[in-house]
């Protein structure tokens, strides 16, 4: 086994009773109190998340704009200055190589425009690659400057107040999708509304020997609300109950944005990798779709089991848990269309037994009023 | 949960896949250790054989699910399923609540006696994990 990363903030999970496991590559936190009080910490307080094993790449120069859209799916062109969007990198097939979060940044003190592309931590080197095999015919800089940055999610309804404890300026003022610099204390970086929970709260990129010193701030700032520090075992299940998707899970190279219901993500009037054949699936219909259902008998659905009708395999589930929020196992699983109508049952068959579930509505947990 | 405070009960012998057993009466309970739970994290739903069901030391009976994966449980003795604990089906945090107590799994009613006397003591269970002789 090739050698595990660490963030600057290993010895501190360690510290906070954190318990280390292995995802991406990378030696993180799965939990510290227990996956179920984190859950409720970040729907009902705010929880603070160690996601520096993320990957960032700065990508500047006269053409960069142009090789984005090229690259990516969203308009990229439609984000604002300091604006941040989801959007998914795919291969020529439409298939997925990952998805990602592009910021679109003031420009560079020579003028050039200026991105920063964040990615997931298991697919940093292969989405380096691509990126650079992408390049030819482009005024671009690439720049992987993830070991330079540090960056922390702090999410929650308390997550807001919580900071602006440490922060001069008014964050009520940053938009939903929006980042600014920041500064706390002596240390500044970029912070922006953006998150993987479903909850309001803020993202930060920070200089990487700053991580201690504004993680031990927060968490200090946010003791009395009930902040907690957050690991990567409710990570999954705050970012399911919100159907924001996983790689591995509801994309990967096997599956088209169509059929995981990203169409969103996809302007399909501008010419990017990818896009004729997902313009294809979309005109042509695709042979399987993502649905969310709940367990109508007593099991846990896992990723990789089979869901069948009548006996009949119609399809695979891509995630499935115990929601905390709702107290219900549910899932998602990637149907034949025909099967994907809200109510339809099915059975997941669990270690080779048939247990019964429905389809019913996704995002499983939606609370959009709250961002603004 | 904390991992500081971990309980080994002398009362009972120990499989090195985390169940324990202790005799009561002409029964075996099994339930799984207090090193298990805090591994598993939260419990959220167990299976249980029905009762009745013939078992076989060293062979899965049932599953634990935490929310993060699921897990197999192994019968420390062979034997016959006696009783379950149906309020797992309510409650399965009692797993994690109290793992030795309340959080009992099954009672075998065992086959074979000897098997108890192959299981691990207390000390030897616990010096094992500390070794990382087992995980």
């Amino acid at each position: 086994m090739s050698e595990l990363k660490r963030t600057p903030l290993y010895a501190t999970h360690v510290a906070l009773g954190g318990r280390m496991v292995e995802f991406g590559g990378w030696e993180m936190p799965v939990q510290y109190a227990g996956i179920l009080e984190e859950h409720h910490a970040v729907r009902t307080a705010a929880g603070l998340f160690d996601v520096d094993h993320m990957g960032q790449f700065e990508v500047t120069g006269a053409d960069a704009l142009p090789y984005l859209q090229h690259l990516l799916t969203a308009n990229i062109a439609a984000l604002a200055l300091n604006e941040a969007g989801y959007a998914l990198m795919c291969y020529a097939d439409g298939t997925v190589v990952d998805d990602t979060f592009v910021y679109h940044l003031p420009r560079k003190k020579t003028g050039e425009a200026h991105y920063m592309v964040v990615v997931n931590a298991g697919n940093r080197a292969k989405d380096w690659a691509w990126m650079k095999a992408h390049v030819a015919g482009f005024r671009v800089n690439l720049r992987d400057i993830s070991d330079h940055l540090y960056m922390l999610a702090f999410q929650g309804p308390q997550a807001e107040q919580i900071l602006q404890k440490l922060e001069s300026f008014d964050l009520s003022k940053i938009k939903y999708h929006f980042a600014r610099a920041f500064k706390i204390g002596k240390q500044s970086g970029l912070i922006a509304r953006t998150g993987y929970t479903g909850e309001d709260g803020f993202e930060m990129f920070i200089p990487v020997d700053s991580g201690k010193h504004v993680w031990d701030a927060i968490l200090e700032a946010g003791k009395a609300a009930g902040a907690q520090p957050i690991g990567l075992g409710a990570r999954d299940s705050l970012r399911f109950e919100a159907k924001m998707p996983l790689y591995g899970h509801e994309i990967d190279a096997h599956t088209t944005p169509i059929e995981a219901g990203l169409t969103w993500a996809c302007d399909l009037d501008k010419m990017f990798i990818g896009r004729d054949c997902i313009l294809k699936r979309k005109l042509e219909g695709v042979t399987k779709k993502l649905v969310g259902f709940e367990m109508i008998e007593p099991g846990v659905a896992r990723k990789d089991y089979t869901v069948a009708q009548a006996g009949n395999p119609i399809g695979v589930v891509t995630t499935g848990m115990f929601a905390p929020t709702f107290k219900k196992n549910l899932g998602l699983a990637f149907v034949a269309p025909e099967f994907a109508k809200l109510g339809t049952e099915f059975d997941v068959i669990i270690r080779g037994k048939p247990v019964k579930a429905r389809t019913v509505k996704t995002p499983f947990y939606a609370n959009r009023a709250k961002m603004k | 949960m904390s991992d500081q405070q971990l309980n080994y009960l002398a009362d009972r012998k120990y499989a090195e896949s985390h169940e324990w057993a202790k005799p009561e009466g002409e029964l075996v309970v099994v339930g799984v250790s207090d090193y298990a739970q805090s591994q598993l994290g939260d419990v959220v739903f167990v299976e249980l054989p029905a009762v009745g069901k013939a078992l076989e030391a060293g062979k899965a009976f049932g599953v634990v699910e935490s929310v993060k994966a699921a897990s197999d449980v192994y019968a420390p003795v062979s034997g016959t399923v006696a009783a379950i604990n149906d309020a797992l089906n309510a409650d399965p945090a009692l797993v994690n609540k109290d793992a030795f107590g309340a959080g009992w799994f099954i009672k075998i009613k065992p086959s074979n006696p000897a098997d108890l006397e192959k299981l691990l003591d207390a000390a030897t269970y616990e010096k094992k994990i500390a070794a990382g002789e087992i995980h």
